[in-house]
């Protein structure tokens, strides 16, 4: 499933797009950072509600296809630029992280069938 | 290393935590541009991310060595700060003395030092206390 798809799938708002055709081959669910990088895998829908500016470079180094903000969490204007700046998708939903993981797995469970 | 091999330095600013990880940022450009495979662009660019935020967040900063030759990558992150008293109890994952501003931002998690062993071929560490710490890692091609 696109990063595209993904979007229209869970009515999710875009923050910044740098990929929409950018395949997403699975999930993971994280706040610590460090965490993220030792356990995330390249393609992934990073769900998370951290949102300074580090999260841009560990979802960049990380390589994962977008970052999903729950809860609706405030995002700053640099951190914005930043992700655009480095071709990272940020995406934001208001549900929160529990519900979008669901989600996303009911999603990429559907488009693998 | 060969003949061939390149080198690049980098200092890493001890004072602004926002811009950490630029060294590694720019070390993935690099990389790509020299053709080196995604994987190993990943591997290379988180442990040395995850050492620049160890260099900011324990030791006021330090200085990156990046030399890539056709058989391996080798990162060298060198400080002066209070160098680490025993090495065994913080390679273990979950284990850290990053203070609480620190965690706040998502980062003190422990998995910095078994995140660079995770994802490099081979890592030393030398280091006592008050004579700061030289990581060495190498990722082979």
């Amino acid at each position: 499933m696109t990063v595209a798809a993904l979007i229209e799938r869970l009515s999710l708002e875009t923050v910044t797009v740098a990929d929409p055709d950018r395949e997403v081959t699975g999930g993971y669910a994280g706040d610590l950072l460090s965490w993220v990088m030792g356990r995330a895998s390249e393609g992934d829908a990073w769900v998370t509600i951290m949102t300074n500016i580090n999260v841009v470079a560990v979802a960049s180094l990380s390589d994962v296809a977008c970052v999903v903000l729950c809860e609706n969490v405030p995002v700053e204007e640099d951190v914005i630029a930043t992700a655009t700046a480095r071709g990272v998708t940020l995406l934001r939903t208001e549900k929160p992280t529990f519900e979008m993981c669901a989600a996303i797995a009911d999603a990429l469970n559907g488009a693998s069938v | 290393m060969s003949e061939e091999t390149l080198c690049f330095h980098f200092d890493v600013d001890g004072d602004d935590f926002t811009s950490a990880g630029q060294a590694s940022v720019q070390v993935k450009k690099l990389l790509r541009e020299l053709g080196v495979s995604p994987e190993v662009i990943r591997r290379v660019s988180i442990a040395m991310y995850e050492g620049e935020i160890n260099m900011v967040i324990h030791a006021g900063g330090g200085k990156a060595d990046v030399l890539v030759d056709e058989t391996s990558i080798v990162i060298i992150l060198t400080d002066e700060g209070p160098g680490i008293p025993n090495i065994k109890q913080a390679m273990q994952e979950g284990y850290s003395t990053a203070p609480d501003n620190v965690r706040s931002l998502g980062f003190g998690a422990g998995m910095g030092l078994p995140n660079m062993k995770r994802y490099t071929d081979h890592m030393e560490i030398e280091s006592a206390p008050g004579k700061g710490t030289t990581i060495k890692m190498t990722v082979e091609l």
